[in-house]
């Protein structure tokens, strides 16, 4: 399998990202909350830039055991990456698209050694 | 540039260079050979309130154009009724929040510069350009602001930012439709300028448009070969909407809402009839509303012929005779999808809309992607129908011979 160093372990700190050319795709390397990701930076949607947006908590709504709502609320342990192109948004542990998981952007193995990060694909 | 995220913390991406922001479209754009298709935008838009200083000046009223400078200079208030309103989701949507960080260079004026940054990179060769904020005008109480406004803002437009976009960018003006007479002096003032394609009722309003004090307006714009559009928009402020509590409702309602108000009342009245050489446009609501409006129409007319004395045909008949701009395409069901593109005979009378740089905006390969249509269809779609409708000509030799060869 190719491997690609996409950037030195130094370089990429936890909350960075870097898009990188891979052979005929373009892709999305995040370091978030310690783990590293990486996934194609096309949107399923229209194409967009999908791994180059904000990167923000999904938004969740309680509701309460009587059935009322609690409100909006930011999740404690789901975060997303938003294409900054319409705002479809991608699970960052997954790369489903959250609004239909079955569509999932393709994912990378990534690997850290020797002070590098590395791209399996 | 740093984004807010959630619970306050940032996070730090580049400045805005529309052209990197886009340029996935352009690889769309050469894989598709895009440069040999004439593509004609007919919903673009700019953010003309930022230029308001550019604009104010060339407001006629005195009184007004002191209230509205005042106003302006101190930095407070708003000159239009204005929602609220999340179209950037929050920053998800970067280009609103870092559009001010966006370099232009010196020469043209920023927004035809900004402008031809995506026309290059979506494969755009013309577009007609809309206002943004303006588009709400309909819906302030002071028709003589209206009016006002959009004069000065038809002036700005027509002297000062259409001379200087090499002909790729036209316009159709925005009425002061709260005032009958002064829209026909819109139509006789601007009419002939050049880059004037047709004018356009901002659609959100509730105003008849059958009443007979239009009728010289129509006339007019009939008269000089010019198109009337009819671009929808947002407003949480109105009556039915104010049980709506998220803007994605507020906008998926919206749109169609208006339009279909207008064009329900436009057929009924057998405006169709009384103006046959007026190409009517409909902009900005998708297309999942005709195919529930022309049914329900048509269901009517049928039981109730007599409520409808003006017409030769059913109102289904009216609306294909019509134009509809493409964006944004509801693509979540390709067959009902397909039945709608039959149901307005798309290839004649579909036009391409981007609607950029708004959050919704459509790529040509909207069109390029759907598998139903034919080679002719897509191309005609794409620039065709609009380059027949606005009297455009193909910028290279390669988009007239497929222009011919597609027509």
């Amino acid at each position: 399998m190719p491997e690609t160093c996409v950037a030195k372990s130094d370089d990429l700190k936890d909350g960075d990202r870097v898009i990188v050319r891979i052979g005929r795709d373009e892709v999305g390397v995040f370091r978030h909350n310690g783990s590293l990701r990486a996934y194609s930076n096309y949107c399923l949607h229209a194409g967009g830039p999908a791994c180059e947006g904000l990167i923000i908590a999904k938004v969740e709504e309680r509701i309460l055991p009587d059935k009322t709502s609690d409100g909006l609320y930011f999740s404690k342990d789901e975060n997303h990456f938003v294409c900054p192109w319409h705002g479809y948004e991608y699970d960052l542990k997954t790369g489903e698209c959250v609004g239909n998981r079955k569509l999932k952007l393709r994912s990378y193995e990534v690997i850290e050694r020797g002070g590098d990060i590395i791209v399996v694909s | 540039m740093d984004l807010i995220s959630d619970r306050g913390n940032r996070i730090t991406v580049e400045e805005l260079n529309t052209s990197n922001l886009l340029k996935h479209a352009r690889e769309q754009a050469d894989r598709f050979g895009l440069d040999d298709i004439l593509v004609v935008d007919v919903d673009s838009h700019h953010y003309e309130m930022e230029h308001l200083d550019e604009v104010l000046p060339f407001v006629e009223n005195d009184v007004l154009k002191q209230l509205l400078m005042s106003n302006r200079a101190k930095g407070r208030g708003s000159l239009l009724p204005s929602e609220t309103s999340f179209q950037d989701m929050g920053g998800r949507i970067t280009r609103y929040p870092l559009r001010h960080s966006e370099k232009t260079g010196p020469g043209k004026h920023r927004d035809v510069q900004l402008g031809n940054r995506w026309m290059d990179a979506l494969g755009v060769d013309y577009a007609c350009l809309f206002p943004t904020q303006m588009l709400h005008v309909g819906l302030t109480t002071q028709p003589d602001l209206e009016n006002n406004l959009c004069w000065a803002y038809n002036r700005w437009l027509t002297e000062k930012i259409l001379p200087e976009t090499d002909d790729r960018f036209f316009s159709m003006l925005c009425l002061p439709f709260n005032d009958p007479d002064a829209s026909l002096r819109h139509v006789e003032t601007f009419g002939g300028r050049k880059g004037v394609k047709g004018f356009c009722v901002t659609a959100i309003r509730t105003l008849p448009v059958h009443h007979n004090s239009y009728m010289k307006v129509y006339r007019a714009i009939e008269e000089r070969g010019l198109a009337l559009s009819f671009h929808s928009g947002t407003n949480s402020a109105e009556p039915l909407f104010k049980s709506l509590n998220r803007f994605a409702t507020v906008h998926a309602l919206g749109f169609p809402m208006y339009n279909i108000l207008h064009m329900a009342n436009w057929v009924t009245n057998a405006l169709g009839e009384r103006f046959p050489k007026l190409p009517v446009i409909w902009i900005e609501a998708g297309l999942a509303w005709i195919p529930f409006l022309m049914q329900r129409l048509d269901h009517e007319y049928m039981l109730r012929t007599s409520e409808y004395p003006g017409l030769r045909k059913p109102p289904s008949d009216y609306m294909r005779d019509m134009y509809y701009s493409s964006q944004p395409m509801e693509v979540t069901d390709m067959i009902q999808l397909e039945s709608t593109f039959r149901m307005i005979n798309a290839e004649t009378q579909l036009l391409y809309a981007s609607d950029y740089p708004h959050w919704d905006f459509d790529v040509p390969s909207s069109v390029l992607n759907l598998p139903f249509l034919s080679e002719r269809a897509k191309h005609n779609i794409l620039g065709g129908n609009a380059a027949r409708l606005f009297d455009l000509k193909p910028r290279t030799a390669a988009q007239k011979k497929n222009l011919e060869l597609h027509s």
